[in-house]
């Protein structure tokens, strides 16, 4: 029983989370906190924090993270089945009509007005990145102690190895993390 | 007799490609999926990467058409993402094997940390290492719209500038869901493409 509503609280979840990732956690607090108490308030806020810090998409890591606590990792199994059904029809669907009709000049129109939105949306989530990465409490603004100077050259450096180099975007990735501690390793105990 | 060994040796080639195909498509999705940390669309600059750049099984074009399905179709967009490859690269068993590259990292890190959290919360070298890759991860962004962007502006299209720019002040100035984003620039498209038929209709 707690398995299938598990799978059914979670399947509705991948089926209306329209956006992505944030557009998500509204879903996944109605579901896990206000309809079946799996969580409270305080888990589900540090359950958001461990999903930014993790890899994998949010709603993903609170299947996992709710299932486990629910009923143990088949739950969390069930919980991360349910969550990806829906994206699978979705997607698979979507793709099949795109190979089949993606001559047609409707379509064609389409995806060419498409792909700078795409571009730009892409471009927003780079910066909702860097923001909070370079400002410290994450508005743009100068101010002393605001702007960190040590995250934008760490992005300077990953820009040129990755144009200049064509590095593997998962080293320069990692480069950046280590670097990181290193320079705190070395505030710390020097 | 000779055919017939010979036919056997291409499918038995095919076979042997098809698996390496969707080995790669499982261990790309795996490797990248253990990455993507600050969201979606690190799994999707990193697919691009991948696939696009250094393999070229899907060119650039087509990769952000399957970039805008994933957008548009309801759930995680790296999963979307991860879907949507595996599909055009290898149909059915690619779905599978890029999903479950996509979703065993996490699985198996929450795993791990639902059990743990407290330590994993108060690690300096962790909070260390996350605190720096957030700045490789926006590099990493940054260089693919780039790429992307510069493939728009060479069109010289003024209407497709304007969407490139309007989409993004919606998207990130004020915070319009991604959803109503694809949903309007798609019938801008269909709109477009009639009235450019229609006028193709006149001069002929």
């Amino acid at each position: 029983m707690i398995f299938a509503r598990l799978f059914f609280a979670f399947l509705q979840i991948g089926a209306f989370s329209f956006g992505g990732g944030y557009a998500a956690m509204p879903l996944i607090q109605a579901q896990v906190i206000n309809q079946y108490h799996w969580l409270t308030m305080g888990e589900f806020t540090d359950l958001i924090t461990i999903a930014e810090m993790t890899p994998g998409p949010i709603a993903i890591n609170a299947a996992t993270f709710v299932g486990n606590q629910v009923a143990g990792i088949p739950g969390a199994l069930i919980a991360t089945f349910g969550c990806v059904l829906p994206s699978c029809i979705f997607v698979t669907v979507l793709a099949w009509l795109y190979t089949r009709y993606r001559n047609l000049s409707i379509m064609q129109g389409v995806l060419e007005s498409l792909r700078p939105a795409v571009v730009a949306m892409i471009a927003t989530a780079g910066i909702l990145i860097l923001v909070p990465s370079f400002f410290l409490n994450g508005s743009i603004s100068f101010a002393a102690g605001n702007f960190q100077i040590r995250p934008v050259i760490f992005f300077a450096g990953a820009l040129f190895l990755l144009r200049k180099f064509k590095m593997d975007p998962v080293k320069v990735m990692v480069l950046c993390g280590a670097a990181e501690v290193a320079w705190e390793s070395a505030a710390k105990f020097l | 007799m000779k055919n017939k060994k010979e036919t056997e040796k291409r499918t038995a080639e095919e076979t042997a490609n098809k698996n390496g195909v969707l080995r790669k498509l499982f261990f790309s999705t795996l490797y990248l999926s253990t990455f993507t940390f600050g969201g979606g669309y690190v799994i999707v600059t990193l697919l691009k990467n991948k696939f696009v750049d250094e393999l070229h099984w899907i060119d650039e074009d087509e990769m952000l058409d399957l970039v805008a399905i994933a957008q548009s179709s309801p759930g995680a967009i790296a999963v979307n993402g991860a879907i949507v490859v595996g599909y055009k690269l290898a149909g059915f068993p690619g779905i599978l094997c890029s999903i479950l590259g996509a979703i065993l990292p996490p699985l198996i890190i929450l795993t791990v940390i639902s059990y743990c959290y407290a330590a994993f919360k108060a690690n300096f070298v962790i909070q260390a290492l996350l605190k720096g890759m957030r700045a490789g991860v926006g590099a990493v962004i940054v260089s693919v719209v780039y790429d992307m962007g510069s493939n728009v502006v060479r069109q010289k299209d003024p209407l497709l500038l304007a969407v490139m720019a309007a989409a993004f002040i919606a998207n990130y100035f004020f915070g319009v869901n991604v959803i109503y984003i694809i949903l309007l620039v798609a019938a801008l498209g269909v709109v477009r493409t009639l009235y450019r038929e229609r006028g193709k209709d006149k001069t002929i």
